[in-house]
């Protein structure tokens, strides 16, 4: 396993407390996709493992995370980053004042001192729009352009682990699928391990090998991401595809039921 | 007409090292938003070791020049490690309390190590640097004012465009958590910056020094021009913080020239007051782009 996190509990301010014992693990090579509803605990957990709590004054109290054989809970983003695992924050959160070709340079932060000219190139091979904007400032950008530089900024880095926050946020649907099939392809031709947070259920299991369900910081489900397809529950609650005789409501005692089984 | 070319390339060649000096203060201020009362100081103390080196310590002017601002650089790093550091997350007043008392602190050792005497520097520039177009001459000091304006302000303006460092340093203003995600080093650019900023104090505090002779309390006064500097230029400009320092430079000058030396010192602080009801975010502010 190249990431284990085991039962750890996240509490922010010394009394908020948004994790409560979650576990998961993550093979090398694989997509492993985090779903649930708003306020589950998905991006805390990816904090939590890219070190970035702490800027939040939150804190890993319990549990332990085990990156590589060695344990990660509460070390710095500084160190974390040099360990390979970067994070793709939610939100695309760009340097605006800075051009695009400047805002891929950053991503060289965690090993500076050597060549990027390489890796450059393979960023614009995977996001040709960025080559074309290159000299633009990226605060002129539009968000589909701005969800690739982000992306294509973290795996300046050369990462070993790449944690996704909800990269389909506000984006076109055609975006969004085109933005997807790139991360198949970072996977499978980098052979870069990723962890996708996803309110796009739906196309976060088209791409994963496996996934796990979160509600009120806990997993309550898991599974390969075939089996979630199939799951009745998974397709009612978040791929919104509910059989059409149930009427959705918690009125229908029965779907009350089987809803409140999830919370 | 001949006094007013002379007053305008007098002002600019002040202008130019008060503009280097608040890019200092900028530099803090864009990448860690900490207001520095002790700049003054720094650029107080850049002056007295570049005296102590070289009119006590007989070193040559260029070895002095280049040590003084090493000294500078490393006591700039020190004072973000030992002071600054710590407080990393609190509120910004007390940040701000801090560089206050800091600056008196360095007031009161520099008292203690050079007394509060006016000290002036042995006559070492050539007499062949001071030029002569028509009626106008510039003298020595002014024309090495603008030989070391120009040329750190082009060193700095590539470090930020090119280098690795720069464009890190130049993230963390941006935007700190996205830079810290991808693995920045904060709080060494916040270090940096510190020694950057001292660095360019001791530049001005040096060539000032040499202008009007060197005394803890005057360079110091002269280290709080950079409010009226930056507040002119946009506090988060380094470009409007060169310019502003050339805008004061001339105001000075031209206030000295035709009005009175007297009010030359306060005439920067009325523009401050004024500016500040105009235009609050300063002429050349950025304009914040806002799109998601």
């Amino acid at each position: 396993m190249l990431l284990e996190i085991n039962n750890i509990s996240v509490v922010y301010a010394d009394v908020l407390q948004v994790l409560k014992g979650v576990s998961l693990s993550v093979e090398e090579g694989r997509v492993v996709s985090l779903l649930g509803s708003n306020g589950a605990g998905k991006t805390t957990t990816l904090k939590a493992v890219s070190g970035l709590l702490k800027p939040e004054n939150g804190k890993v109290t319990d549990g332990t995370i085990v990156y590589d054989g060695c344990p990660i809970h509460n070390l710095s983003p500084e160190e974390i980053t040099r360990k390979g695992i970067i994070q793709v924050l939610e939100g695309r959160q760009p340097f605006k004042y800075l051009t695009v070709e400047e805002n891929l340079r950053v991503g060289t932060a965690t090993r500076w001192t050597q060549p990027y000219q390489e890796d450059l190139e393979l960023v614009y091979r995977y996001f040709p729009v960025l080559l074309k904007r290159r000299k633009s400032l990226a605060g002129y950008c539009s968000g589909g352009e701005l969800q690739m530089l982000v992306m294509g900024r973290a795996l300046m880095a050369r990462p070993r682990l790449l944690l996704l926050d909800e990269p389909s946020l506000g984006l076109a649907p055609l975006v969004v699928r085109e933005i997807f099939q790139i991360i198949e392809r970072i996977n499978e031709e980098q052979g870069t391990t990723i962890v996708l947070v996803e309110q796009n259920s739906k196309m976060a299991l088209q791409i994963a090998h496996y996934g796990y369900v979160m509600e009120n910081g806990k997993i309550v489900m898991e599974g390969t991401a075939e089996d979630l397809r199939k799951n009745p529950d998974i397709k009612e609650f978040y791929l919104g595809m509910g059989s059409a005789e149930t009427i959705r409501s918690y009125r229908n005692v029965k779907s009350y039921r089987r809803r409140k089984r999830w919370l | 007409m001949e006094f007013f070319l002379q007053l305008m390339v007098n002002g600019v060649c002040i202008g130019l090292i008060y503009g280097i000096s608040a890019m200092g203060f900028v530099m803090i201020f864009k990448a860690s938003s900490v207001i520095n009362f002790a700049h003054g100081e720094l650029l107080a103390a850049g002056a007295f070791f570049f005296f102590t080196l070289t009119a006590w310590g007989g070193l040559p002017v260029y070895a002095a020049f280049i040590l003084t601002l090493a000294a500078s650089f490393i006591l700039g790093f020190i004072v973000e490690r030992l002071f600054l550091r710590p407080l990393i997350g609190e509120p910004l007043i007390e940040v701000i309390m801090l560089t206050i008392g800091l600056s008196s602190m360095f007031k009161g050792m520099m008292l203690l190590l050079w007394g509060g005497n006016l000290y002036t520097f042995p006559d070492f520039l050539p007499e062949s640097l001071s030029l002569r177009f028509g009626a106008i001459t510039i003298p020595p000091v002014y024309t090495g004012a603008l030989i070391i304006g120009a040329f750190f302000l082009a060193l700095f303006g590539l470090f930020f465009k090119y280098s690795s460092q720069g464009i890190f340093m130049r993230s963390v203003a941006d935007n700190q958590t996205a830079a810290l995600s991808l693995g920045v080093h904060v709080k060494r650019v916040f270090a940096l910056s510190w020694g950057i900023a001292a660095l360019v104090a001791a530049i001005s505090g040096i060539v000032l020094g040499i202008i009007n002779g060197i005394n803890v309390h005057e360079l110091s006064s002269i280290g709080l021009k950079v409010f009226p500097v930056v507040i002119l230029g946009g506090l988060d400009s380094i470009t409007g913080a060169v310019i502003g320092g050339i805008l004061i430079g001339l105001l000075e000058t031209f206030t000295g020239g035709y009005l009175s030396t007297s009010l030359k010192d306060v005439i920067p602080f009325i523009v401050l007051v004024i500016v500040l009801l105009i235009k609050p975010y300063g002429l050349f502010g950025l304009v914040e782009i806002e799109r998601v």
